[in-house]
C-alpha cells in the first residue's frame, strides 16, 4: 500500500516519421549531389572578394597551371562531339567515332591537336598517367585561339572562364589573355575562391 | 521488436493463424539512411566557385582616336616580385615608391589618392615576375576601393627602367 506505481511506457519510439525525413534527405542529396570529374591539374585558385557565382552550364575553362601549361575544357557531351569534329576539319586530323566519344568523357584537356588522336587512343589508366604538355598558346602556333573560336560557333551562348593557378607567373596568364582579346572575347571570367575572413 | 511468438499449434485441434507483430525493428534502416546523408552531405559542394567579371577593351585599330587623359590624374601600380607594388603619380619623371597588399598598404594609398585626384585613371602594370594571385588582388583592391577607372596594361621598358632605378 502506499506504494506509487511507476508507469513503464514502452522505450521503443515510433521512428516512422524520422526515417521518412532521413530517406527524404538522402533523395534529395542523391540527386542534387554531381561529381566533379577527375582534372589532370591540380589549380590553386586565387581568392577575392568577388560574389558572383559561376554558372552552371554553358562554360569554357581555360585553366592555367603553376607551371603555366594551359588546359582546354568546355561542358557540354554534344557540344564537345561537335567541337572535336569542326578542330579535326581544320587541323586536317580524321578522329574516329570512338576517339570522338572518348573525348566527349573526357574533362580538361592540355594536348595539342597533332598529339590529340594518339592521346584519346590510350587506355583511361594510361592517359591519367600521361604528362600532358599543355595547350600551345604562343603567337606562333595559336591552338587555344581555334579552340576558343570553334567552341564559340559550337555553342554561341558559351561563357569563358580563366581558372588560374594563385602561384602561375603573369606571363602565362597574359598570353592566354591576348589571345581571347585578339579574338574579340573581351569579357570573361577569373574564377577565384571566396574570401576567407580579412 | 521483431520477435516471433513460437506458439506452435493451438489446442482442440484448432488451427491458430499466427499472429506475429507488424511492427518491425527500423534501427538498421535508420542507420543506412543516416549513413548516407551523412555521405552525400559531406560529398556535396554547396560552395560553388566565385567568379570575377573583367571586361577587357578591345584591341584599337590603327585609324582609332585614342582619349588623351591629364597625366596628373594617372596612378600607377606596377605588380612586381615577392607581392611588392610600385606605384607613383604622373608620368613624366616620377617618384616611385613600394607598398604591399596588406591592409595598410596598397589599400590606403588608393584610397587617399583616389579622395584627392578627381576622376583618377589607375594603370595596373604587372611586371613578368608577378603572380596571377597579385593580379586578382589589385582587381579586387579595385572593387573594395570603388575605383571606377582602371586597366590592366603591358609594362614597359621605361616603367622597368624605373623601378630598376629606384632600388627599392
Amino acid at each position: 500500500m502506499g506504494k506509487v506505481k511507476v508507469n513503464r511506457s514502452s522505450t521503443s519510439i515510433d521512428m516512422t516519421p524520422m526515417v521518412d525525413l532521413a530517406f527524404l534527405l538522402v533523395t534529395f542529396f542523391m540527386l542534387t549531389t554531381k561529381f566533379a570529374p577527375e582534372e589532370p591539374l591540380a589549380v590553386d585558385m586565387p581568392t577575392s572578394v568577388s560574389e558572383i557565382k559561376l554558372p552552371d552550364t554553358d562554360i569554357l575553362t581555360i585553366s592555367v597551371s603553376k607551371e603555366g601549361i594551359v588546359f582546354f575544357n568546355m561542358d557540354g557531351k554534344y557540344n564537345r562531339e561537335e567541337l572535336l569534329t569542326k578542330m579535326g576539319e581544320k587541323y586536317g586530323v580524321e578522329f574516329t567515332p570512338q576517339e570522338v566519344h572518348a573525348f566527349s568523357l573526357l574533362s580538361s584537356l592540355g594536348v595539342p591537336v597533332g598529339n590529340l588522336k594518339q592521346f584519346l587512343n590510350l587506355e583511361p589508366e594510361a592517359r591519367k598517367m600521361t604528362k600532358q604538355p599543355g595547350i600551345p598558346c604562343d603567337s606562333l602556333n595559336n591552338e587555344l585561339a581555334d579552340w576558343v573560336i570553334y567552341s564559340r560557333i559550337t555553342n554561341p551562348k558559351v561563357r569563358i572562364a580563366i581558372k588560374g593557378d594563385r602561384d602561375a607567373y603573369y606571363p602565362a596568364i597574359k598570353s592566354v589573355l591576348t589571345t581571347l582579346i585578339d579574338k574579340k572575347v573581351n569579357r570573361f571570367n577569373l574564377i577565384t575562391n571566396m574570401e576567407k575572413g580579412s | 521488436m521483431a520477435e516471433i511468438s513460437s506458439q506452435g499449434g493451438g489446442k482442440n485441434g484448432k488451427v491458430r493463424s499466427k499472429k506475429t507483430s507488424t511492427r518491425i525493428d527500423m534501427t538498421p534502416m535508420v542507420d543506412l539512411a543516416f549513413l548516407l546523408l551523412t555521405f552525400f552531405v559531406m560529398t556535396t559542394t554547396l560552395n560553388k566557385p566565385q567568379t570575377m567579371e573583367i571586361t577587357m577593351p578591345e584591341k584599337p585599330k590603327q585609324e582609332d582616336q585614342q582619349p588623351m587623359v591629364n597625366e596628373k590624374r594617372v596612378l600607377t601600380l606596377v605588380l612586381g616580385e615577392n607581392d611588392k607594388i610600385y606605384w607613383y603619380l604622373g608620368i613624366t619623371d616620377p617618384k616611385v615608391n613600394v607598398t604591399n597588399f596588406s591592409n595598410d598598404g596598397v589599400r590606403k594609398i588608393l584610397l587617399r589618392e583616389n579622395g584627392q585626384i578627381k576622376d583618377m585613371v589607375v594603370l595596373i602594370k604587372p611586371a613578368d615576375e608577378s603572380k596571377y594571385k597579385n593580379v586578382v588582388d589589385i582587381l579586387d583592391e579595385m572593387n573594395i576601393s570603388n575605383i571606377a577607372r582602371y586597366a590592366l596594361v603591358d609594362i614597359t621598358a621605361v616603367d622597368k627602367e624605373l623601378i630598376k632605378e629606384s632600388n627599392l
